[in-house]
């Protein structure tokens, strides 16, 4: 290991940039994971929908490699298909959103937003890093299992999942390791935030962005746990043949089950959507975070209502917790259930509205900045408009019956996550580039990635509101060829399919700026280009270890954009007078 | 890491050091995770068509005997960690020595009462009753070997801290004492769910 001579307590190599417990080291850890596994379950992705464009075609250049036991011939096994779709899914949220809008923004960006040295709990921090990274390997070892990976969706449904291939052990256990890096990851956050804000950083001082966080790793805090004990039951199902999921009398494939029985297959759901649903919410809070902070950055002017989006931040969360059975109006609980449940759904419902109506009556009168990151976090806004406000009929009994388990729920879901949070992620990279390498990132091809982008994700999902509406089924993997209901929907799924392909071309200018940059992008003379007013930017660019040169005191609120009087048009929250 | 305040001082507008805030928090999670297994125990009870009571299949006096011990060792857990805050360092070792032999002791009669439910052809998959016992007993006796673990190393090698930096030993100890306590508080509320309901 080498030591520079000038400090004797330099780190070598491997506890600097491999087991680094350093936050920001950890954090671009995070992201660098993040965005491989976005970009693997991307792929994935790209392959379903080539079955659902052209089903029973062999798969072109791709489809040879794939094996005879997945496709033989090249064309897709049903099999296959299904691994793929519950991987896509397991694969993007956990290892692919989680990580970048939790793992990694957060860990670089909380501690220095507050004025912290590092993270309260260091070692932690790395134990988190490592115990995600275990479980993206060992969720990536299970393609090559014999059945393959996990095929029983990535929500895991018993009895389905306790009978499935040894990829679902698989599964289980990667979850396992995925639960306890969250677990540890919110510990660390909660005590970081509570602990170690800087002198005069008092509640109601902090980002927005850091508000989001905390709310979201106390969800993850208290979510997650019923879901590692939901998994070791299943796991328990599988491998030491319990039956905790196994009704009575159960048949497959024509014999009956050898299991004493007597378990129950909605307490699998009970438990999955106990965290199901916080984890929603896990995604897109801190992507309204992000948002938040680069609108204030590009308005030049104070939020509007940044009290009000607290409180609301802070509402959402709790509940979250009260709002699950509204993924299972169809499995029977009942109309006293289900309506409790449709009334705490339109509840929720409505600190969101409030945190995006902050947002957008906050651009009113400003002047605007629409540099790269600002195009993202504003195209977020209506996407994500379009995202919830499908919810809704998603969250009443009634129309529920209807569009359950269809393509609507997709496009709802998918308008939420991927305009919406990947397009914070997006924007987020676009923003912090400079504060984390000290150069900025090419805005032509910023253009050249965001436009494309924007119009192709919609011809992606609108038609599925289409197909969701005429009653098109999610989960099947010709697509609805089968169905005369499905008929005159059909050609949709080709155009889907275009726009996709298209998208990830158009994502090729983004991974090639992001690389380029970061050796000839234009350096930045200050530490703060943007002009931000947050701490993050009064710190030395890139920041050195331990962050600030001297503890900073904060003299007000975060947003202090063009305030009558001052000089100068930002008053950042550690400047004393303005 | 000396830039990371607070290690060993409280905040003030807090009132608590890192760790202690951090052994709360993720105390809360334990809560949830048991939690859910208990009520996961409730639904499947109230589900099924016939259940055991605890007392006809578990030995209740030796559930009752655990109970004695565990509780036992939360007490000396405390006189250990009073012991440092007096600045008798003898005594400490003493009280957690006696802690971790009553953990001990705790797995080595478990495993006897698994062993002979073993015996008699009860396992996991026997019954929907005997899979949750397993399940809720062998998760709370990973705990205990989790602080047994962490004890030993306090009793042993950890020890050295106690001459270097006695306030911050002092705290890990009181951390450990708190994860202790509810470990301990998790098998009060299986015993009487288990073997008496």
């Amino acid at each position: 290991m080498p030591h520079s001579r000038e400090d004797p307590h330099q780190p070598g190599f491997w506890r600097k940039y491999i087991f680094a417990t350093d936050h920001k080291i950890i954090g671009l850890q995070y992201g660098i994971t993040g965005l491989f596994f976005l970009l693997f379950g991307f792929c994935l992705m790209l392959l379903m929908r080539w079955q659902l464009a052209y089903p029973g075609e062999p798969i072109p250049w791709i489809g040879k490699f794939l094996g005879e036991s997945r496709a033989p011939g090249g064309i897709m096994l049903p099999e296959f298909y299904n691994e793929l779709g519950a991987m896509h899914g397991t694969i993007m949220v956990f290892l692919g959103v989680v990580p970048l809008v939790f793992g990694a923004f957060g860990n670089y960006f909380v501690p220095l937003q507050i004025g912290a040295p590092d993270m309260a709990f260091p070692k932690l921090n790395m134990t988190s890093y490592w115990l995600l990274f275990t479980g993206g390997l060992i969720m990536l070892a299970s393609f090559f299992l014999p059945g393959g990976a996990a095929s029983s969706g990535w929500t895991a449904y018993s009895p389905l999942a306790d009978i499935a291939p040894v990829g679902q052990t698989f599964w289980l256990i990667g979850m396992v390791f995925l639960v306890n890096s969250s677990l540890l990851g919110a510990i660390n956050f909660i005590a970081t935030v509570i602990q170690l804000r800087a002198p005069g950083m008092t509640f109601m001082r902090l980002p927005f962005f850091v508000w989001a966080q905390l709310v979201t790793a106390f969800l993850l805090l208290l979510a997650f746990p019923p879901l590692e004990a939901a998994g070791v039951m299943q796991l328990l199902d599988r491998v030491a043949h319990t039956s905790f999921f196994l009704p009575s009398g159960l048949v497959v494939s024509g014999e009956p089950l050898n299991v004493s029985g007597g378990g129950s297959v909605l307490l699998w759901q009970h438990l999955f959507w106990f965290l199901g649903h916080p984890e929603v919410y896990v995604l897109i809070l801190p992507a309204m975070g992000i948002v938040t902070e680069i609108i204030a950055n590009n308005i030049r002017k104070p939020i509007w209502g940044y009290k009000s989006m607290v409180y609301s931040v802070v509402f959402v969360g709790f509940m979250s917790f009260i709002v699950w059975a509204h993924h299972m109006y169809l499995t029977g609980m009942g109309t006293a259930i289900n309506a409790f449940f449709q009334t705490t759904t339109m509840i929720i419902s409505i600190p969101s509205v409030i945190i995006l109506t902050c947002l957008f009556l906050s651009l009113w009168g400003g002047s605007i900045r629409f540099n790269i990151p600002m195009l993202f976090a504003l195209s977020f806004l209506p996407m994500f408009g379009i995202g919830g406000l499908t919810g809704l009929p998603l969250g009443l009994s009634a129309p529920d019956i209807h569009l359950h388990d269809t393509y609507y729920v997709i496009a709802h879901f998918h308008y939420v996550v991927a305009p919406g949070t990947i397009f914070a992620i997006f924007a987020g990279i676009y923003y912090w580039f400079p504060k984390v390498t000290g150069r900025k990132m090419n805005e032509i091809l910023g253009h050249i990635h965001f436009w494309p982008s924007l119009v192709l994700m919609n011809c992606i999902f609108m038609p599925m509101f289409v197909q969701g509406l005429a009653g098109v089924s999610r989960r099947l993997y010709d697509g609805g060829q089968q169905y005369a209901h499905a008929q005159a929907v059909l050609p949709l799924n080709e155009m889907s399919s275009i726009c996709v392909w298209l998208l990830g071309l158009f994502q090729l200018p983004f991974i090639f700026n992001l690389i380029w940059s970061l050796f000839k992008g234009k350096k930045v003379t200050s530490d703060n280009p943007w002009e931000a007013t947050t701490l993050e930017w009064a710190t030395p660019t890139p920041p050195g270890h331990g962050n600030f040169i001297k503890v900073p005191t904060v003299y007000r609120g975060p947003y202090e954009y063009s305030v009558p009087g001052a000089a100068k048009d930002f008053t950042p929250q550690n400047q004393e007078r303005i | 890491m000396e830039i990371m305040p607070y290690i060993v001082e409280e905040r003030k507008d807090t009132g608590l050091f890192n760790a202690k805030l951090g052994i709360w928090l993720f105390l809360s999670s334990e809560v949830m995770l048991f939690g859910a297994l208990f009520s996961a125990y409730v639904l499947l009870r109230t589900g099924a068509a016939h259940w055991p009571h605890g007392s006809s299949i578990l030995n209740v006096p030796i559930g009752a005997f655990n109970t004695v011990v565990l509780i036992a060792s939360s007490v000396s857990m405390v006189f250990a960690w009073a012991a440092l805050k007096e600045n008798k360092f003898g005594k400490f070792k003493l009280n957690l020595g006696i802690t971790i032999l009553l953990a001990l002791t705790f797995l080595v009669v478990k495993s006897f009462e698994y062993g002979t439910k073993f015996e008699h052809h009860m396992y996991p998959r026997t019954s929907t009753f005997l899979a949750i016992y397993f399940t809720l007993t062998a998760l709370h006796a990973l705990h205990v070997i989790g602080g047994i673990i962490v004890n030993s190393y306090f009793w042993g090698p950890g020890a050295k801290m106690w001459q270097a930096d006695p306030a911050r030993f002092t705290n890990r100890i009181e951390i450990a004492g708190i994860y202790w306590h509810f470990v301990d508080l998790v098998w009060i509320f299986l015993f009487p769910v288990l073997y008496l309901l």
